[in-house]
């Protein structure tokens, strides 16, 4: 594979950029692979990397019904972060966090990762406290947390609204420093040039549409393109989820809900934090080409639209406009809408199933992007050891079962509850 | 914008209504034996199928009325509108 680099970028520039090899193939399904991963997404490609890096297992496929960044990887917010209160989750995401910081070396492609923070504003004395709490235990896991009063707050983020007439004033916050945002094509191209140059195949427009099971073991997949043997297959299709699993008589504890996320026009830097709002459920931050890039709630019934509908866009965008009065006066550049596998207490579940060499990553609700790496790290160790990490021990499937849920929010698919 | 039929007020918009998810979920019976692997079931697992979906909303800003609605969940048309104690066919 070529590298890229500066020696190489001025070498290609005299012949006009025309002869760089292609990212990755464009490969005919093989009869048999080691391992199948369905779902050709950050998480997918992340695994393949990781099972090829870590685990010396190449022959592997990567199936994808789409083309590669189409599906979440390329529809989320790009937020990274770790503030989470409970140690699965807390531990898992700050896993996750070293791997986002040698990306851009370890893929030689610049997933432009900014740490430029976030910030979780705070509009009660009650909030304060529950945040004074959760940046404790995120101190505890070894996580950068940091309490602001609403004075400190307002030094990192004047243009929020600090006048005394609002509804919900801002009593402080709690800031992750090393937060931030990275470039969510490069991440998914990255995994996919890295996975294809150590012999993974990435088959795109193939659509899984059965399974292959005898005695309780898998055998292989059945697919558009025709069927494919494997050892062990990994479902990794995040809103799509129980479209396969009702192809295996599974029902999970999943509902698929649309998320949707606009941007502005561009403008000047305004905006060098990720800020969310704790009155409601709205985020924002401001991309490198000056767009400021916002999200909020669910639709709010299950839907498999990949569309948004306008009264959940009316109610976020209200959200942001009493967070940063400004935010009203930009046009509206895009909005768009991606299906969400939401796990029944917010947190996913990278575990095995109860077919043998069947394995599950789904349930990523509103964070899958920024867990694309300790995903993808954590499936490979669970496909490739058959058993799971001590970092995905907590993310089992019989959780629902046993009662030890991971209620960081307790929401999950119902939003009315907060 | 969702339009729902309301089967007690007629015709409103989705802002009055508020979802309650699968309407195909049957709490266990009382009085009975009740397995752990049907109490998740019926708190937990859901088919949350692709087209045809049978869910329960609230007319929440009107006759505060639980309904069924019958919706496609990838092209959001509405197809029928049921009281909630009526039979689906």
């Amino acid at each position: 594979m070529q590298k890229y680099s500066i020696f190489n970028l001025v070498k290609n520039a005299f012949s006009n950029h025309q002869y760089w090899d292609l990212a990755w193939k464009d490969p005919t399904p093989k009869e048999e692979y080691d391992v199948v991963i369905i779902g050709g997404g950050g998480h997918g490609l992340a695994t393949a990397y990781y099972l090829a890096k870590e685990h010396n297992i190449t022959k592997v496929a990567i199936i994808e019904k789409g083309w590669i960044g189409g599906g979440n990887v390329g529809r989320n917010t790009t937020i990274i972060r770790s503030n989470y209160m409970h140690d699965e989750n807390g531990l898992f995401s700050e896993f996750g966090m070293d791997l986002w910081r040698k990306m851009s070396q370890d893929l030689n492609y610049n997933v432009m990762f900014s740490p430029r923070g976030i910030i979780n504003l705070a509009h009660s004395d009650a909030q304060m406290n529950a945040y004074a709490r959760r940046g404790n235990s995120m101190r505890l896991n070894g996580i950068d947390a940091v309490l602001l009063n609403r004075e400190q707050v307002k030094e990192i983020i004047p243009m929020a609204d600090f006048s005394d007439n609002v509804r919900f004033p801002i009593f402080g916050g709690l800031m992750q420093p090393s937060a931030g945002t990275a470039r969510h094509d490069a991440v998914a191209w990255g995994y996919a040039r890295q996975a294809d140059s150590m012999g993974v195949d990435i088959i795109q427009n193939c659509e899984v549409i059965g399974f292959d099971v005898n005695a309780g073991k898998i055998k292989g997949i059945r697919t558009s393109r025709g069927n494919i043997k494997a050892k062990k297959v990994g479902i990794c299709v995040a809103g799509s989820t129980n479209i396969l699993a009702e192809k295996l008589n599974m029902t999970l504890p999943i509902e698929t809900h649309l998320l949707q996320a606009c941007v502005s026009e561009p403008v000047k830097p305004v905006l060098d934090k990720v800020v969310t709002f704790g009155a409601g459920h709205f985020y924002v931050s401001q991309s490198d080409k000056g767009e400021m890039v916002m999200g909020g709630d669910l639709d709010g019934y299950n839907s498999y639209a990949q569309r948004g509908n306008l009264p959940t866009l009316q109610h976020v965008l209200t959200e942001g406009i009493a967070m940063m009065p400004f935010l009203s006066k930009l046009k509206m550049l895009r909005t768009w809408g991606g299906i969400m596998d939401m796990s029944m207490d917010g947190s996913p579940i990278i575990d095995k199933t109860h077919i043998e060499g069947l394995y599950l990553n789904c349930g990523w609700c509103y964070g899958g992007f920024k867990a694309t790496p300790a995903s993808g790290w954590t499936f490979a160790h669970t496909i490739a050891q058959d058993r799971v990490h001590e970092l995905n021990a907590g993310y089992s499937l019989n959780r629902f079962s046993t009662g030890h849920l991971i209620d960081e929010k307790g929401l999950g698919t119902k939003t009315w509850i907060s | 914008m969702l339009y729902i039929n309301c089967p007690h007020c007629g015709m409103r918009s989705q802002n009055e209504f508020s979802y309650g998810g699968d309407a195909s979920v049957k709490r266990p019976e009382l009085n009975k034996e009740v397995s752990d692997q049907e109490w998740d079931n019926f708190v937990y697992n859901r088919k949350s199928l692709r087209g045809k979906h049978l869910e329960l909303w609230q007319h929440i800003s009107g006759c505060r009325q639980w309904i069924k609605v019958e919706r496609d969940t990838t092209t959001h048309e509405i197809f029928r509108t049921f009281k909630a104690d009526e039979e689906v066919a």
